[in-house]
């Protein structure tokens, strides 16, 4: 980012402000929703993709990965598979019980 | 010969040294927290119950970290923006700001872990305060390496700025990608052991 | 600093800055990658003989059960060899004299193993010595031997040089890998002093039996702990070195094939082993602070319920542990085929056969090895689906290792072969590698692994892949690149000596485990299966791999002498004797601080043997094209 202009910094830091509100606002929608006693699935499936956004926010924009180089994509991509495999393998092994 | 690229980027990659290896350390800390979120989701299938995080945990404690450490993160991009806009000043009182607010965070998690202590909840009480305390535990400590970093960079590392600011800038940006990671995993960790 | 002219001037600066450090910071917490390599390097070699002399005991076990252990006889070869090694440099202050009192100081470790009369009563081993033996030599084999000599060592040495770099990326970083790694071996050796000895609950310390086992399984988490983070650092450092420090007109198509393994191997470190730290700290949460991640409820221990909360799972750690132990048999065999490579491309002095194909399997191989693990599992009864699964992609990953073997194999068609010591143990390499590679096969899959899961049928298939697999390599790469450290080439006699009776020695060691393992004797028996009907048929073979073992040890000897003496009294050689290729003998001989006199320029691929029309046999990477 050495780069980069004073004015563009400044854009970037009312991005910032922009994100911390969206931030802020999720985690009370978060917290909210947590009160309504969803069934366990809706819980987990609201409460991830609540996460996800935020997460999508901080790495998006404080991590600046929106506009990244293409060699930390592919790091992250393939990390991202291997992080997917570890999720899903081990847990898989109950899919017994399930066809069953 | 001088070891090239530590601060000026390659051309063929557009990357400087440091940048491109706090990725593959933060590849590998998603590997790390990824194994215990994958535990927790093996243990938690296969236990006949599995309790509310809201009726153990302090909820309203957690809420207060989470705004506390989002905070931070904003503080933290804003200590590099500063460095970009030349102005020293403010990345010490932005840096400062994300210090004490990582400072805020442990103490508020130290009444947490007190409070569980004080009516004899331990870890091996069940999994489920097993993977709690693990995981808080360990995101904790990742906190505390981030401040003993942001300090020295606040400190004694910030001389660097006079004599190479833009590789000081580089390394702000380092620490600033470690602790926003901090922060996402705190994202997802304040759903999952909270309010699941 | 992109100017040759402003580099002469880097290189004068950079040897009188050298002259000012000390001795310290110049030999031990030096930060040039030649140092830490040769100090990870000789750290991993006493590590592999410590590990080397634990099996050379337990082997006795096997032999002769139930007999009073010799132990004279294993404590007098390591003081013998540290006698020697002191007379060899002649007791002046040097690595030799240090590594000679290091071997007394193993001797001194046997002498205290064995004259503990809680676990040798009346110089008899007790079982439980003989699990702590077992758990302590695979740890230290794989994590304290074999990849730090292969990454640690090799790759910190050779790979800067071969992509015509400075130093690693970052200098700090890697003195603190080793310090790590070091602090790890540390912990583990101490662990032998605790109360109840070291880890004793097999180097895959399966929980729940690793979790009630005495202290030296806490000290076994905290040493792995320490090793995790010293391959983190690792692992960080070459991939950013390997992209970011290759010089001008170096490719990665342009890349030696030898660093090519190590980028992948750093990958395979750098993402595989996490999941293990985790699972450890989960580990030692339920050893110190009495959590259930492991300990399923109603656990019974002597007799007794256990009293904990129960809910966890066995088979987590199972599957945790072989997310990274997977990988990391790809970590030890991926860098010894890039020694090999690279020694046979210069020893038929012909280009490596389909180069690209080696490149392109070595990738998908490393791809493949994190989605394998659970063939180690079939027995546990985790479901049919995922063991279907994994069955599937076993027999994938078979398909690149099979490309690789055969693609090294056709590059000794039509070859001119010199046949000298790294080539020898290079070529022997091959039959060993492919043996222990087939006789994979019939363990990844569910319904003949049945058969022969947890005999030693298992221990002679991987024992094969290691050990006259990727220890051959690793001699091969040391014969090979020795001259390069010091100047001087090692002994051939010697080296042959050596060779020739590691290659006779290593098949009667393993081989008979095959057989042993088709009948059905278990690995983990402590008297050699000795108890059981359907063992007596082959219980013979015990006695024959024992001695065999112990004649290899003494065949050692010969490669210690030959690398000590050598050092000094070795021939002396060019910048580049064996008439290679690559970027590491352009350099003087040895490297100095900062390795290039000048910044290398790369004109072409890395194996540019016997090209028509070329006055030598061979074209380096850094000649410049004639106009």
């Amino acid at each position: 980012m050495s780069g980069t202009s004073v004015e563009e910094i400044k854009k970037h830091v009312r991005t910032y402000i922009l994100v911390f509100v969206a931030l802020m606002a999720l985690t009370i929608v978060t917290v909210a929703v947590s009160y309504l006693h969803l069934s366990v699935g809706w819980a987990i499936a609201v409460a991830l993709f609540i996460a996800t956004i935020k997460g999508s926010l901080v790495a998006g924009f404080f991590m600046h990965l929106i506009s990244e180089k293409k060699l930390i994509y592919a790091t992250l991509i393939l990390t991202f598979v291997f992080f997917i495999a570890l999720m899903i393998l081990p847990t898989s092994g109950y899919l017994d019980k399930v066809v069953k | 010969m001088q070891i090239p690229y530590t601060v000026s980027l390659r051309p063929d990659t557009g990357l400087f040294n440091a940048k491109l290896g706090v990725w593959l350390f933060l590849a590998s800390e998603v590997m790390l927290f990824g194994a215990l979120f994958s535990s927790y989701v093996f243990l938690r299938v296969a236990a006949p119950e599995w309790p509310h995080g809201y009726d153990l945990l302090n909820v309203p404690l957690a809420l207060l970290n989470t705004i506390v450490l989002i905070s931070s993160s904003v503080t933290m991009v804003m200590s590099w923006a500063s460095l970009m806009m030349k102005d020293f000043v403010k990345y010490k009182r932005y840096m400062g700001l994300t210090i004490l607010c990582g400072l805020i965070f442990l103490v508020v998690k130290a009444f947490e872990y007190g409070e569980k202590f004080a009516v004899g909840i331990t870890p091996a009480d069940s999994t489920f305060m097993a993977i709690y305390f693990t995981l808080t535990g360990l995101h904790g400590l990742h906190v505390v390496g981030g401040i003993i970093v942001n300090t020295y960079f606040w400190g004694p590392g910030s001389k660097m700025w006079k004599r190479e600011p833009e590789r000081f800038t580089n390394r702000v940006e380092v620490a600033g990608l470690y602790w926003h990671f901090v922060d996402l995993v705190w994202i997802f960790l304040f759903p999952v052991l909270y309010l699941l | 600093m992109d100017h040759v002219v402003t580099a002469g001037h880097d290189v004068h600066a950079a040897a009188h800055h050298e002259e000012e450090l000390g001795f310290w910071r110049k030999y031990v917490f030096s930060q040039d990658h030649k140092v830490i390599g040769i100090q990870y390097g000789v750290t991993a070699l006493l590590f592999l003989f410590i590990g080397f002399s634990l099996m050379l005991m337990m082997r006795w076990q096997l032999a002769y059960p139930g007999q009073p252990l010799p132990s004279e006889g294993f404590i007098l070869f390591p003081a013998a060899i540290g006698v020697i090694t002191l007379l060899v440099g002649r007791f002046k202050p040097s690595l030799t004299t240090l590594v000679g009192v290091l071997f007394l100081g193993t001797a001194a470790l046997v002498w205290y193993l064995v004259s503990d009369e809680t676990l040798m009563p009346g110089g008899i081993m007790l079982p439980e010595l003989y699990n702590s033996f077992g758990a302590m030599h695979g740890t230290i084999m794989v994590f304290l031997g074999v990849v730090p000599l292969a990454v640690g060592a090799f790759g910190n040495y050779i790979v800067p040089l071969q992509i015509g770099a400075p130093d690693m990326a970052f200098p700090k970083l890697n003195m603190a890998s080793y310090w790590c790694y070091f602090a790890g071996g540390v912990i583990m050796l101490v662990s032998f002093f605790l109360p109840g000895g070291a880890a004793n609950s097999g180097w895959t310390s399966y929980a729940p039996l690793s979790v009630t086992a005495t202290v030296g399984q806490t000290y076994w988490l905290l040493g792995m702990v320490m090793l995790i983070t010293s391959s983190l650092l690792g692992s960080v450092n070459f991939i950013v070195t390997i992209i970011q420090l290759r010089t001008n007109g170096l490719t990665f198509f342009r890349l030696p094939f030898f660093v090519w393994a190590q980028f992948v191997t750093s990958f395979l470190l750098l993402l595989a082993f996490p999941p293990l730290e985790a699972a450890g700290i989960m580990q030692l949460m339920d050893r110190l602070a009495g959590t259930s991640f492991f300990m399923p409820s109603g656990l019974v221990v002597s007799g007794q319920i256990l009293d904990i909360s129960g809910g966890g799972s066995p088979l987590l750690w199972q599957h945790l542990f072989w997310f990274l132990a997977h990988p990391e048999v790809y970590v030890l065999i991926l860098p010894a085929l890039g020694i090999v490579a690279e020694i046979i491309a210069n020893n038929t002095r012909k280009p490596i056969w389909g180069y690209r194909a080696l490149v392109y399997s070595v990738i998908f191989l490393g791809f493949m090895s994190f989605i394998v693990w659970a063939h180690h599992m079939f027995l546990t009864g985790m479901g049919t689906v995922i063991s279907a699964f994994f069955q599937t992609t076993t027999m994938i990953i078979s398909i690149p290792s099979v490309i690789i073997l055969t693609a090294l194999f056709l590059s000794l068609w039509g070859g001119s072969i010199r046949f000298n010591t790294p080539m020898l143990f290079a070529l022997a390499f091959l039959p060993m590698f492919g043996i222990g590679g087939l006789t994979g096969l019939p363990l990844g899959l569910a319904p003949t692994n049945i058969h022969l899961h947890d005999t030693y049928y298992v221990i002679g298939h991987f024992h094969y892949v290691v050990a006259p697999g990727t220890i051959f390599a690793l001699f091969a790469g040391i014969y090979y690149w020795f001259p390069k450290l010091t100047g001087r080439t090692m002994n051939e006699t010697l080296g042959k000596i050596h060779f020739w009776g590691s290659f006779v020695c290593m098949n009667f060691i393993f081989m008979p485990m095959f057989i042993q393992g088709l009948a059905g004797v278990s690995r983990r028996l402590y008297d050699g299966g000795e108890q059981y009907a359907h063992a007596q048929g082959v219980l013979y073979l015990n006695e024959v791999m024992s001695v065999a073992a112990w004649v290899l040890a003494i065949f050692q000897v010969f490669f210690i002498i030959n690398l000590f003496r050598s050092m000094k009294r070795g021939k002396e050689t060019s910048d580049n004797p064996w008439s290679a290729t690559t970027l590491e003998w352009a350099t003087p001989t040895p490297p100095p601080h900062g390795n290039f006199t000048k910044i290398p320029e790369v004109y072409r691929s890395p194996y540019e043997y016997s090209v028509q029309g070329h006055s030598s046999d061979f074209t380096p990477q850094f000649e410049p094209e004639k106009a």
